[in-house]
């Protein structure tokens, strides 16, 4: 009784305000530190590409486009994705077969699809959305915590797309597709038998992945992640220049447009992936505290609206994208300083690029629309 | 279906709390890992990742120093550097970005094709320079193309103002800045600065994007002022080319000195060159030959004999010498005047320069005793001016003297100098007797001198020269108007690799001036002239007068009779 009086309480002062942006189905922290961090983000783009205004003005057109669509997908409710998640899914997956099919070849690997007239665009981005709407779909009809046979269902679920983008070859993006799923089956109750069962065959598989699976580029990779210093000039560079670049900066950083590595072009990708160098070169500590502060509030929040959903499928829909979120976080810093072998993910809507900002801000809407449409308790 | 049960079915349905929880821990595991990973980057290994960071992109570079500036007596210059810009390749980089030699086509500098030769010729090295010193405005027509691995750097050329005329006693540097010759080279260590050293950051390319701090100051070279007054060098120098074309003369030397002070007033030389474009210089043009060059001083000597025999009390200022039947027999050898001048006072020894009359005072001398006493003169002795190739001239040294060798020594063979040497000891007869230090640097405080003979020889030295200038002497030529000036001729055979050539000469003058109150001596010398003329008196002592009147005038020496000569000249053009 005192856990639903404190429940219906925190939801009552945002309901009972019934605010402009209540009214517009959007969570005003929640877009509110969206907004900080892209606006956050353009500063450090606008030092990263050598201040190329250019390059802001383009990425803030993304930014404008995600947005708009963030606003389009908080209004669906989310009865109507619940409904949709099979078909989308299941579109999703022709798509990704029809890529590796026809797909456009661009730096080595073949991840587009040219559609005559509009455009290129990555399917794989589709099922970052897909995966856990068709997980979520699969789960919100059944008893938890699952049973064997809902848990092999649901890794084929997420194992076929992730296996296609894998092939592209997109390891990161494969990665962080399986992770959207399988962070579902976890908050979903899988038992702990089953995951010591599944941490036991990974341990088993990683070594045979390197040798058999792993594809050359790749391969090197993780030799650089595991012996950064063996070829600095060459593999390692990269790992080593960023280190370098984070380092130098210290507790306060070297002052915005101030970073001598990455504005001497010592450091590579310096505004797409590894830009949180440049952060952490000009802006110092304080500046990546400040970054994992606030992705940790967006986190929190999405954590907090999945409490708060009303529905199984809502529920498990919005945990799957908060956490992902937080793995595209975790994964980036800690490749970039070091942590993790490189692989392609890019800093959330700070690094330059226009498809993982739309899709992110896409989730983001979903997350607000499963937020506004609850049904409130009145007085 | 109540509120509560709908609740508790949601509960079964959704997640449970613990797993959340765990959720959550491991999500805050990570957020630990990343902020202890960022803490342990920028704080724990920020010094040596900061200086792993300055390695990268820090560099020293050496700042060029200003060469010190060579100037005449009154700070006109002769030797200044002004920056230039030299290009330099990285050869990797320009061959790394071909498509882009095409902006370079046709360019005036640095065409595509030598481009692509001088990389392609050193494809392994990572500095090779394409052009130097060019005009800054020349070596930007080539960066503002902004060719990948082109680079300029700035460096300074020496431009020598008076170019041939001083280009002997300046010399020259190399392309490096280097003293090579001249004052250049032996005052290299003063006039070379000590470069300085600066930090500066440079990107991934080495391109130079901010200069930090300067290290260490570069200290430009001291400015060397000469003793040389350019005006008179010039004089000098267009006399003696005048002289030299005239005569067809193989070269020639003139020297200025000012006879108080030792300092070196003008040094010229023929055949020169322009020290700002050495290109087809012959070696042979590149000697300061006033310096250099010896040559046997001949009747010029004679003075000395003169002032020995009157040092050693054998003669006095109005003793007479028998020079009948004009030669005299010395051993086997029969030395002759040009006419029999019968019995004449020493004067007139040095008035017609008389071979017998020299010849007479010296066998008359103790043995020893005339070179022992040219050797005070400094005959035979370098005369210590800090100066490349500087000869020492010779004067035999020999335990006995044979008379012949001594009587070849009292009209200047058997003995050789350098022009220098020879005004050196005019000057101790302009000195009243004191022989001073030579300077080719400004001298403020005239130095301690050694006395060589008496004051009243001296002076009596320079009444007898000025009978040579007279109408009964042999240098009627060296006459400089409204001036007392004192002087004498010398006419040598030249020397030549199969012993003394009949008919090859070196015409000599060495005189002073004024004679009242003697200050300036100057020496010429004209070698091997082609022409009609050979003589002392008709090819050097001309040459001597011009130099003369040009630097008594320009040094504001106050003429003996100004009103006189002036007066004597609106006379005869009032003749006319």
């Amino acid at each position: 009784m005192r856990r639903d009086f404190l429940r219906q309480m925190s939801i009552q002062p945002v309901g009972s305000a019934h605010s402009l942006a209540w009214r517009l189905h959007l969570d005003a922290p929640l877009l509110a530190a969206l907004i900080t961090l892209c606006l956050g983000g353009l500063l450090v783009l606008y030092s990263a590409g050598d201040s190329n205004m250019e390059m802001v003005m383009r990425q803030s057109l993304r930014f404008g486009l995600g947005f708009g669509i963030l606003f389009v997908m908080a209004q669906i409710p989310p009865r109507s994705y619940r409904f949709w998640a099979p078909a989308f899914y299941g579109v999703g997956l022709i798509l990704l077969v029809l890529v590796l099919v026809m797909g456009t070849h661009a730096m080595g690997a073949q991840r587009w699809l040219t559609i005559p007239g509009i455009g290129r665009f990555q399917p794989s981005e589709i099922m970052k959305l897909a995966v856990p709407a068709m997980v979520a779909w699969y789960f919100s009809e059944r008893a938890l915590p699952a049973r064997l046979r809902d848990v092999l269902i649901v890794l084929a679920i997420t194992l076929i797309p992730a296996a296609l983008i894998a092939r592209q070859p997109d390891l990161g993006t494969a990665l962080l597709v399986a992770a959207a799923g399988l962070l579902i089956l976890f908050v979903a109750g899988l038992s702990w038998r089953l995951i010591a069962v599944a941490l036991a065959a990974l341990s088993i598989a990683a070594p045979l992945m390197y040798f058999f699976v792993l594809h050359g580029y790749q391969r090197r990779r993780v030799d650089t992640f595991l012996n950064p210093e063996a070829d600095p000039l060459g593999a390692g560079w990269n790992i080593i220049q960023s280190k370098t670049a984070i380092g130098s900066g210290g507790i306060t950083g070297k002052g915005w447009l101030n970073g001598t590595q990455s504005r001497l072009d010592f450091l590579p990708e310096s505004s797409t992936d590894f830009i949180l160098a440049v952060l952490g070169e000009e802006i110092g500590l304080i500046g990546i505290l400040l970054l994992l502060a606030t992705y940790l509030f967006i986190v929190g929040r999405g954590l907090l609206i999945s409490w708060q959903a009303q529905d199984n499928f809502s529920r498990l829909l919005a945990a799957s994208l908060a956490l992902t979120f937080f793995i595209y976080v975790f994964v980036n810093i800690g490749m970039v300083s070091g942590l993790l072998p490189v692989v392609g993910v890019p800093l959330p809507l700070v690094s330059f690029g226009g498809t993982s900002a739309v899709t992110l801000l896409s989730g983001f809407g979903i997350l607000m629309s499963i937020h506004t449409h609850r049904k409130l308790l009145g007085h | 279906m109540s509120g509560a049960r709908r609740h508790s079915r949601q509960q079964q349905a959704g997640y449970s709390p613990r797993r959340l929880r765990v959720v959550l821990g491991a999500l805050g595991v990570c957020v630990l890992v990343l902020g202890w990973r960022a803490l342990d980057l920028q704080v724990l290994q920020h010094d040596f990742l900061a200086r792993q960071g300055d390695l990268r992109n820090l560099r020293t570079e050496p700042l060029a120093a200003h060469r010190g500036v060579i100037t005449d007596r009154a700070n006109r210059p002769l030797a200044v550097s002004t920056p230039v810009t030299t290009l330099w390749a990285n050869p990797r980089e320009v061959l790394a970005a071909r498509e882009q030699w095409v902006k370079l086509s046709n360019n005036p500098v640095l065409s595509s094709r030598t481009l692509a030769q001088r990389v392609e010729a050193n494809a392994g090295r990572e500095f090779i320079y394409l052009a130097r010193h060019l005009a800054p405005e020349q070596a930007q027509q080539v960066l503002a193309l902004r060719v990948p691995g082109i680079y300029a750097l700035t460096e300074y050329r020496r431009y020598y103002p008076a170019g041939e005329v001083t280009s002997h006693l300046v010399g020259f540097t190399n392309i490096d800045d280097v003293g090579q010759e001249g004052i250049e080279l032996s005052m290299d260590n003063r006039l070379r600065g000590t470069p300085g050293r600066k930090k500066v950051v440079r990107d991934l390319h080495g391109r130079v994007i901010q200069d930090i701090a300067v290290l260490e100051e570069a200290h430009p070279g001291s400015n060397v002022a000469l003793s040389i007054d350019l005006r008179l060098q010039y004089l000098a120098y267009r006399e003696l080319l005048a002289a030299v074309t005239r005569n067809r003369a193989a070269g020639g030397s003139a020297v200025v000195l000012d006879a108080r002070t030792g300092e070196v007033l003008a040094m010229v030389n023929q055949p020169a060159y322009n020290p700002n474009n050495r290109s087809g210089v012959q070696t042979a043009a590149l000697r300061n030959r006033a310096i250099t060059d010896v040559f046997e001083p001949g009747s010029t000597i004679k003075p000395l004999t003169v002032a020995a025999a009157l040092e050693s009390g054998l003669v006095s200022v109005n003793s007479t010498v028998d020079t009948r039947p004009g030669t005299i027999r010395v051993a086997n050898k029969t030395i002759r005047d040009h006419r029999n001048y019968g019995v004449i006072d020493i004067t007139t020894v040095l008035t017609k320069s008389s071979n017998v009359g020299t010849t007479k005072l010296a066998l008359a001398m103790e043995d020893q005793a005339l070179p022992a006493f040219m050797e005070r003169f400094g005959l035979g002795t370098a005369t210590g001016i800090p100066f490349p190739g500087e000869s020492d001239g010779m004067l035999p040294i020999r335990s006995r003297w044979r008379d012949i060798e001594t009587a070849a020594l009292s009209y200047g063979y058997g003995v050789s100098v350098t022009a220098l040497q020879l005004a050196r000891a005019y000057a101790v007869i302009a000195n009243g007797g004191i022989k001073v230090p030579l300077s080719l640097e400004k001298v403020d405080q005239p130095p301690q001198g050694e006395r060589i003979i008496s004051a009243a020889h001296a002076s009596a030295l320079v009444s007898m020269l000025e009978t040579v200038i007279s109408a009964e002497g042999t240098a009627r030529r060296a006459k400089v108007p409204g001036y007392r000036v004192a002087g004498k001729t010398g006419t040598v055979h030249k020397l030549t690799a199969a012993g003394y050539a009949d008919d090859r000469y070196v015409a000599l003058f060495a005189g002073i001036a004024p004679a009242e109150n003697p200050r300036i001596v100057t020496v010429v010398v004209v070698d091997d002239p082609q022409g009609r003329d050979y003589y002392g008196g008709l090819v050097a002592a001309p040459v001597f007068g011009s130099i003369m009147a040009g630097v008594l005038r320009t040094l504001n020496i106050e003429p003996e009779q100004p009103v006189g000569t002036y007066a004597g000249v609106i006379d005869q053009e009032a003749r006319l």
